[in-house]
């Protein structure tokens, strides 16, 4: 049983591809207004989009082509969705809710509350069954909310940034939840946090202007980035361009030195890929050693760990507070980045 | 939910209070007056005589009736207009609206041009045995067509407070839309329904023109409490104010209910819009 989609919505620029296995979890990234939550809605049934076809195994979610015109409604595709805020129905209790699924789903009342605890108890939250929604913590009301999700015994599990809305001590015991009850299950996962793709997801799939800009196993994409996005994630420096004998050669004919993958050929796109503690950071130029060096203009200084982020436009460098203090940063200030070429890493875009 | 503290800073200027004061007292002073001008000693045999009492039992069943019919037509307005958007939807906001503005004599007339005897489907309801004007049916068809709006008004204002999220997290887990509907969309609208409701009772309650002028004023057919009054006042003032009287206690007793503070705090700007 796998889950298939194509489909594309002209008005938002929206274009992809991609298939899940049936126990299979992917975290989507990208930034704001990539079309991340574009895409669940078209799945959900939310939102239809120009063309496309999308299947659970034999079950057609959606047909629009040419000759076809076949739309199922949201209620019977199966595809339970988890958004942002928990959205408990305010006017029923937490075991009410979490019974709601069964209940649409043709259930008794009783054997619907009887599912509705079995998952209360899986999520640890037995036992807040008889409370409102408004009597719960944004941590809580999430957690019966996954409850509620799981519940509906769906084939595909969407969830839209299910931590983002939750205080720095809720998300990390959402996060262990949902890593227990995801195992096993079909899910794609919405999140800005790289640890949601580590902790939860086989699978990345980066989305950047309504397209796939890059996918694979999530160590995979982290190690190797090629889009810019995922770089910036995985809290490398990345220039893309044409790979030569030299480098890879930018479209401003800045040449970055490095070493090179086997798979790498001269004249394909290429990426250099370096992390911000290689850069080291002059006030004058470097002369006679093998070295990158680019001169840049500094945009911003942010503490990072125990270091200082330099930030000179896309590209940053970690250095410590006292050399910031001797080389005298400001914004603004005109600098040179100095890299090593070892440090670098160049492979196939 | 906000709650009124007495040390907050409400950044009110001083004069804004005498104004308000001014227009509180606008309001209250006319019913003190009347209440001056009550004869206490005759209140209860007059508003206790017979065709008062007959004049109050109507108004009370047909508002009544009304505010049901408001209720089963009000209702799927609202929804239509609150959410799926489609062509010509202000102008049907705007046609639903028109009786809030219109004089209720002119709604009154265009009633009896559509149910009376020579009306538009009057005519054929004649011919099915049907007759509709001068009825108690006609008191509560002119009451409906002057009540409505404010239900859909109220009732779409709590629907686009309440947002469709709710709805959309419901079609995912499995309802299907009637369920959804019945579920999740009324109760989460409930406060907004029930003070719009009240307030599509009390305006049938105070209907006149349109009933006067569709329904007639037979009594113990149509004369309901405002036309009672309104025919008393020619013959008998003490009666007529201690009528108008009953009918603002009524009014009070009706706007109190509606305007408490809704328990829940799902839709509290919509429930009193």
């Amino acid at each position: 049983m796998t889950f298939q989609l194509d489909a594309t919505l002209a008005a938002r620029g929206f274009e992809v591809s991609l298939s899940l296995g049936p126990a299979e979890t992917i975290a989507i990234l990208g930034p704001n207004g990539a079309g991340k939550s574009t895409l669940l809605s078209i799945i959900s049934g939310l939102l239809r989009p120009d063309a496309g076809k999308a299947t659970i195994g034999e079950k057609v979610l959606f047909d629009l082509s040419a000759d076809t015109n076949i739309w199922r409604a949201p209620h019977t595709r199966g595809t339970a969705l988890l958004a942002q805020e928990a959205l408990l129905f305010p006017h029923l209790s937490a075991l009410d809710n979490v019974a709601f699924g069964p209940r649409s789903a043709g259930a008794s009342s009783a054997a619907a509350r009887e599912t509705a605890m079995h998952w209360l108890s899986e999520v640890d939250a037995d036992s807040l069954a008889s409370r409102r929604p408004g009597q719960l913590s944004g941590g809580q009301a999430q957690r019966v909310a996954v409850a509620r999700a799981l519940a509906a015994d769906p084939d595909l599990l969407l969830l839209d940034e299910p931590m983002a809305a939750l205080d720095i001590h809720a998300a990390p015991l959402l996060r262990r939840l949902l890593k227990r009850v995801l195992a096993g299950r079909r899910a794609i996962i919405i999140t800005h946090d790289i640890l949601d793709a580590l902790m939860l997801a086989d699978r990345v799939i980066v989305l950047e202007d309504g397209r796939i800009t890059e996918q694979g196993p999530t160590r995979e994409v982290l190690e190797k980035p090629r889009s810019r996005f995922a770089a910036g994630l995985a809290g490398l420096n990345l220039v893309a361009g044409t790979v030569s004998d030299a480098g890879v050669t930018t479209a401003q004919g800045m040449v970055v030195a490095g070493h090179q993958d086997e798979s790498v050929e001269p004249g394909q796109d290429g990426v250099a890929v370096f992390p911000p503690s290689a850069v080291s950071v002059f006030l004058t130029e470097e002369h006679g050693s093998p070295r990158n060096s680019f001169r840049v203009i500094i945009t911003d200084l942010e503490p990072h760990g125990d270091q200082i982020r330099v930030r000179a436009g896309r590209l940053s460098a970690d250095i410590t507070p006292a050399a910031s203090a001797d080389l005298g940063l400001v914004p603004g200030m005109s600098v040179y980045f100095v890299i090593k070429a070892a440090a670098i890493a160049i492979y196939p875009a | 939910m906000h709650r009124r503290s007495g040390t907050g800073y409400t950044g009110i200027p001083a004069w804004i209070y005498a104004i308000a004061a001014a227009g509180a007292l606008f309001v209250l002073l006319p019913l003190v007056a009347m209440v001056a001008r009550v004869n206490w000693s005759e209140f209860i045999p007059l508003i206790t005589s017979e065709s008062s009492l007959t004049a109050l039992g109507l108004s009370l069943r047909t508002s009544a009736a009304s505010t049901a019919s408001c209720i089963v037509l009000g209702v799927p307005l609202a929804l239509i207009l609150a959410r799926s958007p489609f062509p010509g939807q202000r102008l049907l906001r705007a046609f639903v609206l028109l009786p809030l503005v219109l004089p209720p004599v002119v709604g009154g007339i265009a009633l009896l041009y559509t149910f009376g005897r020579q009306g538009l489907l009057g005519k054929s309801l004649e011919l099915a045995g049907i007759q509709i004007a001068f009825s108690t049916t006609a008191v509560v068809l002119a009451q409906t067509y002057v009540a409505l709006p404010f239900l859909v008004v109220s009732l779409e204002g709590a629907l686009r407070t309440a947002g469709n999220k709710y709805e959309a997290v419901a079609a995912t887990l499995g309802a299907r839309p009637g369920t959804v509907l019945r579920r999740v969309t009324i109760p989460l609208v409930l406060p907004g329904l029930a003070s719009g409701a009240v307030l599509s009772f009390a305006r049938s309650l105070g209907e006149f023109g349109a009933t006067l002028t569709f329904a007639g004023s037979l009594q113990g057919v149509t004369r309901t409490l405002p036309l009672e009054i309104y025919l008393q006042r020619e013959t008998d003032a003490d009666a007529a104010v201690a009528l108008s009287l009953l009918l603002v206690a009524v009014a009070v007793a009706v706007v109190g209910l509606s305007y408490r503070r809704p328990r829940l705090g799902v839709a509290p700007e919509g429930a009193l819009r």
